[in-house]
């Protein structure tokens, strides 16, 4: 390896949204931080100004703002006894590149936990008995409760100017939001976005039904706002153009939107494009990183030093560094011994989908990529689960995100249509101004069998090994969201459609990579209170190697109905405040194992 | 074809000086349509005139042909034939997704992977159409004495659902993968935007009522129930 730079306090592993709010965190505490971004800089000036930022074709279908898969993937099989072959195109997942990361084009879902997701085994047991949870559904807790984690939570929020409006404010439940909520410390940064027509139809349905409805809290702000750091951030104007796309009104929050306007500037911050990270280097002990080596822009290897070193890229990256540099014990699923990539969960959704009569005018092309209507009564343990046979829930939103022809024109749901010709032009012609979908995002447990690994066959452009992944849809999930869509049904009904169509798939079949679903994949570096069980303590901070922190929804021990990254963005404050007061003062493990 | 030869020169001429829209790497640039070239007026009904860059003469008549039936023109709205589909067809060709750039495409290869686990050919679009186009021509060839675009009508929608049900077979590609490959470009040419050679006066935009690159409904989305008045815009500033 010939090229050695000077050392720096902390390098960082990509430069989404973990990285930019470690970035600023301890580059407030005085420290040097370097990160290494895989991709190119973006900027939403440069790259996604009006009108070019609102082509369909260029960002939603051909997915010019994600990942390259031709340089580098992921290899996906079913089961263990099947071979794994590679997602050769985008489909199920999207997986996010460049500065920013998925956070520069992501719909802006930003969600606090339910208290009780946060220790989903101590609950589950007490509450159910210990026989409730079968024995090869291994879900853990975190290892941290929704109340340590609150002020962080808040500071996201305050930081994103998320839209919404608050139900339990300091204990006491307030009108106008969600009843159900975790307390909260302070209200939201921005009110709620304006109700669609859709939206307010739903909302008066889920009333009349006996539900609690909300709006849906988005980190796409409502109104011009100044962030914690001095950012201004615009005002969502409903353009219909948000989850694929940069946003040109400056209203979805983004790093570029949110921190780094402030974060490059600083002089003690350095970021390099073009810089994929391959290993992270070890000393001869194995408990301590000396930096990392990365692949530069010509190719050559580049040994960065370090004295600490954040994984802070997407979930999939993260565990596959740590599987390739040696750090923690992989896990084997037959086995149950090790535990870096161990419970890998994802997101089981469905929809209800809603005809209302003809002439009936949504304007469908009014969207946001989080504003709408929500309700948590049949998410994570709000209801009883006890005589149902199931663990877990959904967050149930109506959403509308727009009306892009390509790839939201359907045809008339529960109708056998073909897909072409006249009857398929009438029937999308017809469906086009009066359908509506009930969007129910299920939680994911998680099971002995679904992991991440690394491939044995298939490489990256570089010559190193894809991450594989090992995971099928279980019974539990297939149960869970069958039951959500019957009573989520009467909503639909309740609602005087000409039809109702539920939309769930059917218990015991297979994943299908596909098709797009969500990209909120978790696990594979979980949190948790002991070595013997997690890769992670509270603190992110690795047990194995104390002087690396390891950010992302990889620290989840399995998966919510919610998006993740509000528990992402909390968990990485929560992080850096200990870094800060503890860490820096005496470097060593946060926690004792 | 147009018996004028003074506007196809001058078309002609437009062709050439073709500039490329987008400016981002990574495999989305495409060959859009320039400005001057939109600005040529076609026959009411009837895409540019367009000669395929990539596509033999024989491809194209296929093509031509099959698109037509995959979205017809009809009471309820422009045609692929009309909104130009083919011209964004053979467009797409020459860009980095017609040729597979976009995939991971190291080997080994699996096509008989089970299907919910995607895409597993070592074939990319260019391939798709080329072999596909052939393999069908010949089955018609073989059971009906001509190759599909001298076909009478009906029996071309014959073989388009016979190709759809995935009751014919190819050698060279699954008869299903070549089909779907089609109707999805078909679909994307008739609603993106005009810049990429399709959707030729928004016809497909207005089939469905949406407003193109609008994109801005601040001033709607409190008004409830009622339809919005305004036609479609392109992203290069084309009114519909």
């Amino acid at each position: 390896m010939a090229i050695k730079k000077d050392k720096v306090d902390v390098v960082m592993v990509g430069l989404g949204w973990t990285g930019s709010i470690m970035g600023m965190e301890l580059t407030e505490a005085g420290l040097s931080v370097l990160a290494l971004e895989r991709g190119d800089m973006r900027d939403t000036n440069t790259d996604t100004p009006y009108p070019k930022a609102v082509d369909e074709l260029k960002y939603s279908v051909r997915g010019a703002l994600f990942q390259d898969l031709s340089r580098e993937t992921v290899t996906i099989r079913h089961t263990l006894s099947d071979v794994a072959v590679p997602y050769r195109q985008h489909g199920s997942f999207l997986l996010g590149d460049g500065v920013g990361g998925a956070g520069f084009h992501w719909n802006g879902m930003m969600y606090r936990n339910l208290p009780e997701e946060l220790e989903m085994r101590t609950h589950h047991e007490q509450k159910y008995g210990k026989k409730f949870i079968p024995e090869d559904m291994t879900i853990q807790d975190h290892g941290v409760t929704y109340k340590e984690l609150e002020p962080f939570y808040d500071f996201s929020e305050k930081v994103m100017a998320v839209s919404g409006k608050a139900g339990n404010l300091k204990g006491q439940i307030v009108p106008g939001g969600n009843p159900l909520e975790g307390e909260r410390s302070d209200e939201f940064p921005t009110p709620p976005l304006q109700y669609q027509y859709s939206a307010s139809l739903v909302e008066k349905a889920m009333r009349d039904v006996g539900y609690h409805p909300y709006p849906a809290p988005a980190a796409n702000a409502s109104q011009p706002f100044t962030n914690p750091y001095g950012v201004r951030i615009g005002p969502c104007n409903y353009c219909g153009f948000c989850e694929n796309y940069g946003c040109y009104m400056y209203s979805k929050a983004s790093p570029q939107t949110t921190i780094l306007p402030v974060l490059l500037k600083r002089k003690n911050f350095e970021v390099r494009t073009k810089a994929q990270v391959i290993k992270v280097n070890l000393d001869a002990s194995g408990k301590r990183a000396t930096g990392v080596t990365y692949i530069d822009a010509q190719g050559r290897e580049v040994e960065q030093p370090a004295d600490l070193v954040l994984l802070t890229a997407f979930q999939t990256h993260n565990v596959r560094l740590l599987l390739l540099s040696g750090i923690g014990k992989p896990y084997d699923p037959v086995t149950g011994e090790g535990v870096v990539g161990k419970n890998f969960a994802y997101q089981y959704n469905g929809g209800i989908n809603v005809v209302m009569p003809k002439g009936t005018q949504f304007n469908p092309f009014i969207g946001t990529g989080a504003g709408g209507v929500g309700m948590d009564d049949l998410n994570a343990d709000q209801f009883d689960h006890g005589p149902l046979g199931f663990i877990g829930g959904a967050s149930i939103r109506h959403v509308r995100y727009g009306g892009r022809p390509i790839k939201q024109a359907g045809t008339m749901p529960g109708e056998k249509v073909p897909s072409w010709g006249s009857e398929w032009k009438a029937s999308v012609q017809d469906a086009y101004q009066r359908t509506l979908t009930i969007g129910m995002s299920g939680s994911v447990m998680a099971y002995r069998d679904c992991y991440l690994s690394l491939d044995p066959t298939y490489k990256d452009a570089n010559g190193q090994p894809l991450l594989r992944m090992t995971l099928n849809w279980k019974e539990n999930e297939g149960k869970m969201l069958t039951y959500i869509a019957g009573e989520m049904e009467k909503v639909g009904q309740a609602m005087n459609p000409e039809k109702v169509v539920k939309a769930v798939r059917k218990t015991g079949s297979s994943w299908d990579t596909r098709v797009y679903q969500s990209t909120h994949l978790t696990g594979g570096a979980i949190m948790g209170t002991t070595p013997k069980n997690s890769v992670v303590n509270k603190y992110l901070q690795s047990w194995d190697v104390p002087n690396v922190f390891v950010y992302g929804a990889c620290a989840f021990p399995q998966n919510m109905g919610y998006n993740p990254t509000g528990l992402v963005t909390a968990l990485a404050y929560h992080s850096a405040k200990a870094i800060r007061e503890q860490y820096l003062k005496n470097p060593g493990p946060l926690v004792q194992a | 074809m147009s018996q004028d030869k003074e506007p196809r020169r001058r078309f002609l001429r437009q062709v050439l000086a073709i500039v490329p829209a987008a400016s981002t790497l990574g495999g989305a640039t495409t060959v859009a349509v320039s400005q001057a070239a939109m600005a040529d007026s076609s026959e009411p009904g009837k895409a540019r005139a367009y000669t395929p860059t990539y596509f033999t003469a024989a491809e194209w008549a296929f093509l031509n042909a099959a698109v037509d039936h995959l979205i017809p023109s009809d009471q309820y709205g422009a045609g692929a034939l009309e909104t130009g589909v083919p011209e964004f067809i053979d467009r797409q060709m020459e860009t980095p997704y017609g040729a597979g750039k976009l995939w991971y495409m190291q080997g080994p290869f699996h096509p008989d992977s089970v299907p919910e686990l995607g895409y597993q050919l070592s074939l990319v679009p260019r391939d798709i159409y080329r072999q596909g186009i052939a393999a069908c021509n010949d089955w018609c060839s073989k059971n009906h004495g001509k190759v599909f675009a001298e076909l009478d009508k009906a029996k071309q929608l014959d073989v388009l659902k016979m190709m759809d049900g995935g009751k014919i077979s190819f050698e060279t590609v699954p008869a299903k993968t070549f089909f779907n490959f089609m109707l999805g470009n078909t679909k994307e040419g008739y609603f993106a935007d005009p810049m990429y050679g399709g959707n030729q006066k928004m016809g497909g935009w207005k089939m469905v009522g949406f407003p193109g690159a609008r994109a801005d409904y601040a001033d709607w989305v409190d008004q409830y129930n009622v339809k919005y008045p305004y036609g479609p815009v392109s992203i290069l500033g084309e009114k519909g």
